[in-house]
């Protein structure tokens, strides 16, 4: 089996199924965030405020946050790894490609904290 | 070794045929997502804050700009969501041949160009 130390499940397969996983709960949140405001108009702030003060939408919110996460990571991993190659861009490519990676890490782990921040800190 | 022997590796001088059209476009809008999300977040934090914040973002979604750069991050969301879709539909083994992936990238497009003007129309 081949294994990567970067990877984010580390191994192929692993991060197959994450990125599967992690699409569906992204696609069903996409979905019923479109949904909600295509039904609702004239959504104002107590409304907005309500549906994002709920249990479920927190936890529905979070997990998605926690796909963003993973599904993002698997993707930019997988695009640093095809084009930011010392084949494609030269001899500093293993710097950069690592630079990039780490870069993305921080970005994610950043829209996490955010996003938990804005759940919970509002 | 021969060192006569025709090589082309030339990649700008290939033509990509429509399913690696759709793919590359997958890989494209994931990284526009990617930084994009950043607009989406700050838009959810600034909303739901207060409902002064909430009256701003609503005051920002009047602006062309935003509304232009608020499609884009949407657009790039529908795209990679039907490609999405279309990859896990492969996956269960449906339009796995040559006409099959054709087809698919097909629908993908035809399916992104309706939702994406869709959206123009509903933030405009």
């Amino acid at each position: 089996m081949v294994t990567n130390i970067s990877s984010f499940g580390r191994s192929g397969l692993s991060d197959w199924v994450i990125q599967r996983i992690s699409a569906v709960i992204l696609a069903s949140y996409t979905l019923f965030i479109l949904a909600t405001l295509l039904l609702t108009p004239d959504m104002d702030y107590p409304q907005w405020r309500a549906l994002f003060s709920s249990f479920a939408m927190r936890f529905f919110t979070l997990v998605t946050l926690l796909s963003v996460l993973a599904h993002g990571w698997i993707g930019m991993w997988t695009i640093s790894t095809d084009y930011l190659t010392p084949r494609m861009i030269g001899s500093g490519a293993n710097v950069i490609r690592i630079l990039f990676q780490l870069g993305c890490i921080l970005l994610t782990l950043l829209y996490l904290v955010w996003g938990i921040e804005i759940l919970w800190g509002n | 070794m021969k060192d006569n022997r025709p090589v082309n590796l030339d990649f700008t001088t290939f033509k990509l045929p429509l399913p690696a059209i759709t793919s590359i476009l997958h890989r494209i809008s994931g990284g526009f997502l990617f930084i994009g999300l950043a607009l989406l977040l700050y838009l959810l934090d600034q909303s739901l804050e207060s409902a002064e914040g909430f009256a701003r973002v609503t005051e920002w979604l009047g602006n062309p700009l935003v509304k232009l750069v608020t499609w884009a991050v949407l657009a790039a969301l529908l795209y990679h969501l039907f490609a999405g879709i279309k990859h896990l539909v492969m996956d269960l083994g449906i339009g796995e041949t040559i006409s099959g992936g054709v087809l698919g990238a097909r629908l993908v497009i035809a399916a992104s160009l309706v939702a994406i003007v869709a959206a123009g129309v509903w933030i405009w």
